[in-house]
């Protein structure tokens, strides 16, 4: 059933088109429900190719197709091809499946919205970008799918684009990601200059079997790529676009900026694994060392935003970093595991914080929040299942991938081990105090006005008076299906790679093949997996109780923790926005002034002059016979002088 | 009195005289415009129309004609002025071929969609003596007769500034005209000179037959390489290059929409297309010699439109300058003489041609409906013309370079080819995609997100797009698109006389200093091949690395995957 392969991107594809021209006339909800059934199909279609790639022997399940030739030009020849493989089927059955209750989600979320049938647009096409994005068979078609989702990501971001903010944070997505794009595209180029050929199989062929890439070329492709898959993965320094990107609708976030676009990162290196295996050791630390930086630095400016939002996204970022920490050290399987539960778990915490914030009213500051778990209770039920997830609480599924991601660490470096368990438990802390604000302690919303005089300046009084009826509610059933199916995932998929058993680790076993043995093999015997594995949930335990501490029995002034540079994230964007504010733009500046002042300048000046000279001239020609006749006897003369002077007598 | 010669001549060749009627008809329906009386602007536009359109679609028609093979076709050939040796000498073959149906099809497009505001008569015989001149450029085989065109070209378009432009049209149009009759100048110099020296040296007939010079090249290299950098100023000019271009944003600007649509969809190109045909295929050693000085300017070119557009103030400049940024990319790949840089050169062209040429006219409605193209005095026009903004994000993506979209297939190739024969500049050039997306979004953002500015007093709700424009816009936004998913068949057509291009230099630079730059190419395979071969391999191995983890760590297990069944739990 792999020749099905093309039908799961065309789905989402139709839909894009069918909702593009009939979209106004199909109105809400129809548009939602045509745009969610196409995913659906894809889903289906995606189980289809699954199954029947299931049912053969391990060295069989890899499927090519080519649609069409692309951009053939000399030796490069581009098709419009796909690859149903272990690891392309694995990403296109949890982003079809996640999608799809996103899909269904938004059309809860979206109610009302002026612009409802164009939200469904714009993620059906960011479904399809996604797809061609795992599914190409050659890396410009990844690519295609690369530049695809990070459009759809800017038109999502800035959806509600009247606010300036959200129209600069989709911008500053789209130009930021571009910077990694270059990366992409100078390691298209160097492959392309070595092998001939952008095409996976090709590449992989002639690496592996005769050894085309030296280490230096394979070193700098390794780099090129990872500057592309920081950019869209968030890693730091361009990780500056994600926390902005929270200005799009939450369906969004949740399903672009957490579950499937920021991952296709890890999913890209993890794709080029035969090319990371040959390069320089270096690069792969240096992919391992920026991840958990990343990590450590977005748990600890979590730990300080008000946000909702904020902290989901910071959160994503040092969850992103945990990833690229596996796949530096070489434990593949680990970051896809991770990069699994990850899209359940925090896919549910988005939609969660999203009928949060659609029960509160549009109110995204959880210190407005409070004792949220008797009035939604379904919301509360599911998100705490997210957050035991997230924080590494057996036996939930975030305890199984982030278990082997820490062991991922120690085998590569004890220190990073070290860190990066902090990072965990920091993880942990911040998350229990996003619930711990949201749903537990005292209520916090009702009486708002009275506590923060100084906002409610802003407010005019008709709004005013609608807070005094605020009334939270629980969402709506369209809603609130997504989430429990999400909190089942989230539960449960730990149960994809349990590390009791070589037979019980089925992706593992599942992604072999397409790793060309470049797995590394883990060292620490048996007993120290489990010493770390009882540390892990140590440290997570630690920090749900020390979060309990500060933030439900009010045992520290929770100022001390959440430090003004922390909730800057150190200052880091605003430095950047500043130089780029300042200096950059005064670089901008001078050059414009150049090309006006010196470069026309220079144009214009030589138009003066020569008409400068032309008046002057102008004055010599008098009309005056004896002033020609002078001139002319002059001339003479001096032509005489200068031939008698060359004669040399 | 022997033009009309040319058709009896053409028609014992071939059928049908294809390559005159589409340099002539265009002046014929200048002549029939012209005849008509003044009032009748109907009529104008309708013989306009007309003439211009069967121009079109005879371009289409010659497209379909066209065989994939890198010769000139439909060539056409007639003595003209017999003791200086010219001739007229045309013929179209892949190169030139894209050129030809991107001027046959945008000229009618810019007669029906955009009318002028005042004499319509002269506006009409301009526009379609333009048509003329540009047609005639795409398609000379003959020195002179490139001369000729080249320069017919000038006139109308000084008019169509000087008269139909806004603000300070005489300025620019007077820049425009003065600044490409210098480089002009230079050229006639270097064309008279290339062809009394080749004469001399190969001991013919005086000829200006452009096949005949480039394939029996007879000058030194040192007069070859002046005479290169005469032709070479004059198309840095027209392109221009940087630090010629000063004059394209005050002609951009200051033109009407249509002026500027054609401007960038094909007068643009007569520089770069002047650069293949007439730089790189007469002077193949002065090309590879001076290559890295037009690389150079390339990317400056790249970077440097692409910083200015940031900062312009008004949106129709930073379309200008953003075209400097695009050429600077056709200049680029065609100095990287392989395949896939002048490939893709060619391509961009077309591409450049849509996408810009789709840019200015949707400006241009901006401008219609809100009387300013300040970017700070616009604002907010998505909420009230939805359409509009949808359009003018498909175009702006194009310009970006977004997969999918055409003009990422021109650019991408360009920097592939670019990259294999010098690598430095094109990861240089390739910064330029960054860049492009700044200038543009943020122009984006400010003209069409956020709230709908309305501090000019007057109701600012900005009208969507009739239907007719709808319709008008159709044809750029599907070429968009088609040219984005399938340019095979346009690759398809160009790549033969690209070949042969480059064989040509490589055989003409007879030390052997110059070779093709092309990449390795390695093992092909599928990946169904692939995962079985190192399964297989891997079988063997496996057990043997597994060995080696017992012997290092005595852990006493048998291999790797017993160990990691020991690893979970017991």
């Amino acid at each position: 059933m792999e020749n099905l392969v093309w039908l799961i991107p065309t789905f989402p594809l139709l839909g894009f088109v069918l909702i593009l021209l009939f979209g106004r006339r199909l109105g809400e909800p129809n548009a939602g429900w045509l745009a969610t059934t196409m995913v659906t199909g894809s889903f289906i279609s995606s189980l289809c190719v699954f199954l029947g790639m299931a049912g053969k022997n391990s060295e069989e399940r890899a499927y090519e197709i080519t649609l069409f030739e692309w951009i053939p030009s000399g030796e490069l020849n581009i098709g419009l091809g796909f690859l149903a493989d272990p690891l392309s089927i694995t990403m296109a059955l949890f982003i079809t499946g996640v999608s799809a209750l996103i899909h269904m989600y938004a059309i809860g979320y979206m109610h009302g919205d002026p612009n409802f049938s164009k939200f469904f647009i714009y993620l059906n096409l960011f479904v399809f970008s996604m797809l061609m994005l795992v599914l190409g068979d050659n890396l410009l078609i990844t690519f295609l799918g690369w530049e695809g989702v990070g459009a759809c990501s800017y038109f999502l971001i800035s959806f509600w684009h009247q606010d300036p903010a959200n129209a600069s944070a989709g911008k500053k997505a789209f130009v930021t990601n571009r910077v990694g794009d270059w990366g992409f595209m100078v390691a298209m180029f160097l492959l392309f200059f070595n092998i001939g050929s952008l095409k996976y199989s090709d590449i992989f062929s002639s690496v592996i079997q005769v050894d085309a890439l030296t280490q230096t070329t394979a070193t700098a492709v390794v780099v090129m790529l990872f500057i592309g898959a920081a950019g869209k993965s968030a890693q730091f320094p361009l990780y500056l676009w994600l926390p902005d990107a929270m200005a799009g609708p939450t369906p969004v976030s949740a399903l672009i900026h957490a579950a499937t676009m920021v991952t296709s990162g890890v999913y890209l290196l993890t794709r080029m694994n035969p090319v990371l295996a040959e390069a320089a050791g270096w690069s792969t630390d240096l992919i391992w060392i920026i991840g958990l930086f990343t990590a450590l630095f977005a748990a600890t400016a979590a730990v300080a935003q008000n946000d909702i939002k904020k902290v989901l996204a910071y959160s994503t970022v040092s969850q992103l970093g945990f990833m690229f920490v596996a796949v530096g050290s070489g434990l593949y399987v680990a970051a896809i595991f991770h990069m699994i539960t990850h899209a359940f778990f925090k896919a549910l915490l988005f939609l969660g914080a999203g009928s949060v914030i659609h029960g509160m009213h549009e109110e995204q500051d959880m210190r407005k929040y409070g004792a949220l778990k008797k009035v939604m209770p379904i919301t509360a039920g599911t998100f705490i299942i997210g957050w035991l997830a997230i924080s590494g609480i057996p036996p939930f599924s975030g305890f199984w991938s982030k278990d082997e991601v820490l062991l991922a660490a120690w085998n590569e470096n004890k220190v990073a081990w070290v860190l990066l368990l902090i990072a965990a438990i920091m993880t942990a802390f911040y998350m229990s105090r996003l619930v711990f604000m949201t749903f537990f302690g005292e209520k916090r919303w009702g009486e708002y006005e009275t506590e923060n005089h100084e906002q409610d300046e802003q407010l005019s009084s008709s709004e005013s008076e609608e807070r005094h009826t605020f009334d939270p509610h629980e969402s709506p059933v369209l809603m609130w299906f997504p989430l429990v199916a999400l909190a089942g995932l989230a539960a449960a998929a730990g149960i994809l790679n349990l590390p009791f058993s070589h037979d019980t680790k089925f992706l593992e076993k599942w992604l072999e093949p397409i790793l060309f043995g470049n797995e590394v093999h883990i060292l620490a015997s048996t007993s120290t997996k489990w010493l770390l594995a009882v540390i892990a949930i140590t440290g997570a335990t630690i920090g749900v109780l020390s979060a309990s501490y500060v933030y439900l029995k009010n045992r520290v002034n929770p100022t001390q923790i959440e430090l003004p540079i922390l909730q800057d994230a150190w200052k880091f964007d605003r430095s950047v926005t500043t130089f780029m504010g300042g200096p950059g733009r005064k670089v901008f500046d001078w050059i414009t002034w150049f090309d006006r002042t010196v470069i026309d300048g220079a144009v214009n000046g030589a138009g003066k002059l020569t008409q400068g000279i032309g008046i002057r001239l102008k004055t010599t020609q008098t009309g005056l016979i004896r002033t020609y006749a002078l001139g002319m006897v002059i001339g003479a003369v001096a032509i005489i002088a200068y031939f008698v002077s060359r004669m040399g007598f | 009195m022997n033009l009309l010669n040319i058709f009896a001549a053409a028609s014992l060749e071939t059928s049908f005289p294809v390559i005159p009627v589409l340099v002539l008809l265009p002046a014929f329906g200048a002549l029939a415009v012209a005849l008509t009386p003044n009032g009748r602007i109907g009529l104008h536009k309708l013989l306009a129309t007309v003439f211009t359109g069967i121009t079109g679609a005879i371009s289409v028609w010659v497209l379909t004609a066209f065989e994939s093979n890198g010769d000139y076709q439909f060539l056409s050939e007639q003595t003209w002025i017999e003791s200086l040796g010219i001739q007229w000498n045309a013929g179209i073959d892949g190169i030139s071929l894209f050129l030809v149906v991107l001027t046959g099809l945008l000229f009618p497009f810019v007669v029906i969609a955009i009318n002028p505001h005042h004499d319509h008569k002269a506006y009409y015989i301009w526009v379609q003596l333009l048509q003329t001149g540009c047609m005639g450029v795409f398609v000379s085989l003959d020195l002179f007769m490139f001369f000729v065109f080249f320069e017919i070209v000038l006139v109308p378009m000084y008019f169509l500034i000087g008269k139909w432009g806004h603000g300070n049209a005489r300025y620019a149009a007077t820049k425009f005209f003065l600044y490409t009759m210098l480089g002009s100048a230079l050229m006639l110099v270097s064309i008279i000179s290339l062809v009394v020296l080749h004469s001399r040296e190969a001991g013919t007939d005086i000829t200006f037959n452009l096949i005949e010079i480039a394939s029996n090249p007879a000058i030194s290299t040192t007069s070859a390489r002046l005479i290169f950098l005469g032709f070479a100023l004059a198309f840095a000019v027209k392109v221009p290059l940087f630090p010629v271009h000063t004059w394209l944003p005050d002609a951009h600007t200051e033109a009407p929409t249509a002026g500027s649509v054609i401007l960038a969809g094909v007068m643009l190109k007569l520089g770069t297309y002047g650069f293949i045909r007439f730089g790189l295929y007469l002077f193949p050693e002065a090309s590879h010699f001076f290559a890295p000085l037009f690389l150079t300017l390339g990317v400056v070119g790249i970077i440097y439109g692409a910083v200015v557009a940031t900062m312009q103030k008004d949106l129709k400049r930073l379309v200008a300058y953003s075209s400097i940024a695009h050429l600077g990319f056709i200049v680029l790949g065609t100095f990287s003489l392989n395949t896939q840089g002048i490939q893709g050169a060619t391509v961009q062209m077309i591409n450049h041609g849509l996408s810009t040429g789709a840019l200015f006219m949707l400006v241009g409605l901006i401008y219609e409906r809100r009387h300013t193209r300040q970017i700070s005095e616009l604002g907010g026009i998505q909420k009230s013309a939805p359409v509009l903004a949808g359009t003018f994000t498909l175009v702006m993506l194009s310009s970006i370079g977004l997969p999918g979209l055409n003009g990422f297939v021109g650019e991408f190739l360009i920097l592939l080819g670019a990259f294999t024969a010098h690598r430095w500049w094109a990861l240089l050039a390739a910064t330029g995609v960054i860049l492009a997306a700044l200038y543009l979004l943020w122009a984006y953002q400010r003209v069409f997100h956020g709230p709908e500015n309305k501090d000019n007093g007057e109701e600012q709700t900005t009208p969507d797009l009739t239907n007719w424009e709808r319709l008008t816009l159709f044809p750029l936004i599907a070429g968009i698109i088609f040219l984005g998913i399938y340019p095979k068949p346009m690759l398809n057509r160009i790549e033969p006389a690209v070949d042969k291009l480059v064989a040509h230099i490589e055989i003409t630079i007879a030390d052997g200093s110059f070779t093709e730059p092309v990449p390795t190419v390695q093992v092909r395979k599928s990946f169904e091949e692939l995962l079985e071969e190192t399964y297989e391999s891997h079988s063997h191995s496996d057990g043997h690395s597994g060995h080696e983890e017992e012997k290092d760590h005595g852990h006493g297990s048998e291999n790797h995957e017993d160990q990691s069944h020991s690893g979970g739990h017991e």
